[in-house]
């Protein structure tokens, strides 16, 4: 795991996920115009009652009010799947 | 941000019911998530305006901070931010996009 994977989940601790996967995927978008300033592509899966009652714009919100100053800095692009533990037993069942 | 952007887009977003502030245009998308996004849109066959931000370096910073969202593509229904490409792909995904545009008609 790179180390940006290891700060945004550090971030995310925050959310207090009970799941929380973070993926590197900057090496899909080598020679695109965004990874040019050098940060990086990730996808976050993540699983925390606090996203309870929120819709996705908030918990959107949420994760990046959580991550900060990364979005700056170490993130150029982040998929975001956030779900709350009662969403993902209901996934399961489909 | 100054003043004069911040009327632009507000007045952009006055003008325009369906508008995506994207990278790149809907027929040449300069990024795989504005691409997904326009693809939702004409999935659902939303009449929808854009906003090419690579072309405009001030307002690419200024909405940024106007919505309290850091990323692109960024999409507003009737002036409010509805979200980026996850969200509008889950909207797509559940039949609610297709309604907000609709009532949008």
């Amino acid at each position: 795991m790179s180390s940006r994977s290891e700060l945004i989940q550090q971030r995310l601790a925050a959310l207090s996920p009970v799941e929380l996967t973070v993926t590197d995927e900057s090496h899909k978008h080598v020679g695109h115009a965004g990874a040019q300033d050098g940060r990086g592509h990730f996808h976050v899966h993540i699983v925390a009652a606090a996203f309870a009652g929120k819709p996705p714009l908030g918990r959107h919100r949420m994760v990046y009010a959580a991550l900060g100053d990364l979005m700056e800095t170490d993130i150029h692009a982040l998929g975001i799947e956030a779900l709350t533990p009662e969403e993902t037993k209901s996934q399961e069942l489909k | 941000m100054n003043e004069e952007t911040k009327q632009k887009i507000e007045q952009q977003l006055r003008d325009n019911p369906v508008l995506l502030y994207m990278k790149g245009s809907p027929d040449f998308p300069m990024c795989g998530f504005s691409a997904q996004t326009v693809a939702a849109l004409r999935a659902v066959e939303a009449e929808f305006a854009h906003v090419n931000i690579l072309e405009e370096p001030d307002l690419r910073e200024a909405l940024k901070a106007y919505s309290n969202w850091p990323t692109y593509p960024q999409l507003y229904i009737n002036g409010e931010l509805v979200g980026g490409c996850d969200i509008a792909v889950e909207m797509y995904n559940s039949g609610e996009l297709k309604k907000m545009v609709a009532a949008n008609d």
